[in-house]
């Protein structure tokens, strides 16, 4: 079981904390010498807590991303051995591969039996190498359906935990027509009659993202971010300039607030003070607690109403003007 | 004449409408059009009469939706729906320019309110629900409006059981509408679900070019798939893909030919023939099941026998 006991790594919008840190490390070296110095140090330690406080509330939207792409951010498979320890990973799309970046499964989750999907990055060089860092094939996508049809055949609801940069862009993958896999998903997600519920727990990449993200309820961690594109790209399209990443970040509201906002997710999830990667058990309970709540939700309404929920859901979205 | 009245008389003659006028630049590099591919320089009304396709190489040109709907469509059949719906800006997006802007310029230059054109049309007496897609307008991006049209289409097609035909030609989801662009690969494909289980036809055309966010939602989603020839069909960009794998990819890559090597269109079809063989697929799966075949005089085509 991966575990996050290692120390997590600062970024740079966290700076001026450990520069307040590295001084009370100071101070507190001097304690033993002289005892006065105590009040000075209760003092620090305020001023620390409260600077620690202002900093995560007012953090920009690139500081969100940073935060979403943290290195030692949970993965899907954090999630799952958290939510149930015997769960059992399902493997291959059955037309002759298995995307490591793709994780499938069954899982039980406060009394509910479910059929779990969730993209995966790697933690190991290798890992990562081996999942793409985090873009599933068109395979993946495939062996996302698979689950689906899974889940529709036995009436076990559907979680999907999305945290990928996007597809993969590569030839083979373009070859093994990468669109159509994921447009068969959209298609096929929108008529499951079971309850289908997405949280994005990491980076939600666009049509990748989406491919397992069309679902009853969209949760959002409060770090995570959603786009059309990835910042990088549209800073580089739109502004012709690969320094404009954090004007793009802004530009296209990204951050989990602003999605909820924009009427695109349901709800947002509370993280850890500094990020999900603080405290994992923390981050993969107040999750649990949020998916198990709409699943009993959703498990009131019958199989036709579940379905005609959804497609409603998405049918209604969008921001337009009719001159007629 | 003093220099007053000579400036007054010039300005009088350039407003008078009946005065011929000498060609701008503009307007006289536009009677000519040099070909892509073979570099053949075209006279625009003979390319024009030749559908745009470029009578020594073949080469497909993109083509407005306008003319598009003139080459498939029978004259006059066409009903546009929805014609009034435009953008709103919920973003309130500015890059260099603020979203508005580049709506009125895209507007300016393509005479469009949107990237797509849909309605009702003909094709050789065939009544068929019609998308079009138009590159020129805002690269023919996929935002709230686009999406909105085509799913109405596609619910406008369902109600009266008309078969379905998008020609589609995107650079993909708008990016100055944010995640509400993204939001309308999962409105159309969840229309096309119930069109399809209505168990009613739905043929796409893909056309020079047609990326990202279209590719990955309705456009790969059709029962039958045709492209032109030549057009350049994919996920994501050959330089994206070039940039991640550090390779040089194969000149044909992405193209129409190359997907069809690789199974992802059931066929490529010159665009002189495009309306011909719309008719042969729509006759050919029009009818009960079980209906035996029939000769319809109207166009010649010969249909085939519809099996269940």
């Amino acid at each position: 079981m991966a575990n996050n006991d290692r120390k997590p790594v600062p970024l740079e919008f966290e700076q001026p904390l450990l520069a307040l840190a590295a001084q009370i490390e100071t101070v507190e070296k001097q304690l033993a010498d002289n005892p006065d110095i105590e009040e000075d140090l209760t003092r620090l330690h305020e001023q620390y807590e409260l600077l620690r406080r202002s900093l995560y509330a007012k953090l920009r939207p690139i500081d969100h991303l940073a935060i979403a792409r943290h290195p030692q951010r949970p993965y899907t498979r954090d999630y799952f051995e958290r939510w149930d320890p015997n769960w059992l990973e399902l493997h291959g799309d059955r037309k002759g591969a298995d995307d490591p970046a793709m994780v499938t499964g069954l899982v039980q989750l406060a009394g509910h039996k479910l059929v779990a999907v969730g993209t995966q990055k790697g933690r190991s060089l290798k890992d990562k190498q081996a999942c793409n860092f985090g873009m599933p094939q068109p395979e993946g996508y495939r062996k996302a359906l698979r689950a689906f049809h899974h889940a529709q055949k036995f009436g076990l609801p559907v979680v999907t935990l999305i945290d990928t940069p996007g597809a993969y862009p590569g030839m083979t993958a373009e070859e093994h027509n990468q669109s159509e896999a994921i447009a068969i998903n959209l298609l096929e997600l929108a008529g499951l009659t079971v309850p289908v519920v997405a949280v994005v727990t990491g980076e939600g990449g666009s049509g990748g993202a989406l491919a397992i993200g069309v679902a009853n309820r969209v949760l959002m961690l409060e770090h995570a971010v959603y786009s059309t594109i990835s910042p990088e790209g549209c800073a580089s399209i739109l502004w012709r300039s690969a320094d404009k990443v954090s004007e793009a970040c802004q530009a296209m509201k990204m951050t989990a607030r602003e999605i909820f906002h924009l009427g695109v997710s349901d709800e947002v999830i509370e993280e850890p003070l500094g990020g999900a990667h603080h405290d994992y058990a923390l981050t993969a309970n107040n999750v649990a607690a949020a998916v198990a709540r709409h699943l009993d939700d959703l498990c009131k309404l019958t199989p036709a109403q579940v379905r005609s929920a959804r497609q409603s859901k998405f049918r209604r979205m969008g921001s337009m003007q009719d001159a007629h | 004449m003093d220099l007053k009245e000579w400036f007054a008389s010039r300005q009088k003659r350039r407003d008078n409408p009946e005065v011929k006028q000498p060609l701008t630049t503009e307007e006289y590099c536009a009677l000519w059009t040099q070909c892509f591919q073979c570099r053949e320089l075209l006279y625009t009304r003979d390319l024009r009469g030749n559908l745009f396709v470029c009578p020594k190489c073949q080469y497909h040109f993109r083509i407005s939706a306008l003319d598009r709907i003139e080459q498939m469509v029978d004259e006059e059949s066409f009903q546009e729906l929805d014609a009034g719906l435009c953008s709103a800006d919920p973003l309130q997006f500015v890059d260099t320019d603020p979203y508005p802007k580049r709506q009125e310029e895209a507007t300016r230059k393509s005479g469009l309110k949107e990237a797509v054109v849909t309605g009702v049309g003909k094709i050789l007496g065939r009544t068929a629900a019609i998308g079009v897609m138009d590159f020129g307008h805002f690269g023919g991006s996929m935002g709230s409006v686009v999406g909105e049209k085509v799913a109405r289409l596609i619910e406008h097609a369902q109600k009266n059981k008309l078969p379905l035909i998008i020609i589609s030609s995107s650079g993909g989801a708008r990016m100055q509408e944010g995640i509400l662009s993204l939001m309308q690969m999962a409105k159309t494909s969840s229309v096309l679900k119930s069109f399809s289980d209505a168990g009613l036809l739905y043929i796409s055309v893909l056309t020079e070019p047609t990326y990202g966010g279209v590719t990955a939602s309705f456009a790969m989603l059709g029962d039958l798939i045709i492209a032109e020839p030549g057009a350049r069909i994919g996920f994501a960009g050959r330089r994206v893909i070039e940039q991640t794998i550090r390779q040089k990819l194969p000149a044909d890559f992405q193209t129409a030919e190359y997907l069809f090597k690789h199974g992802q269109v059931d066929m490529v079809v010159e665009r002189v023939k495009l309306a011909e063989v719309l008719a042969h697929l729509i006759d050919f799966h029009s009818g009960k099941r079980g209906d035996k075949v029939q000769t319809t005089q109207a166009s010649g085509v010969k249909t085939s026998a519809s099996r269940a």
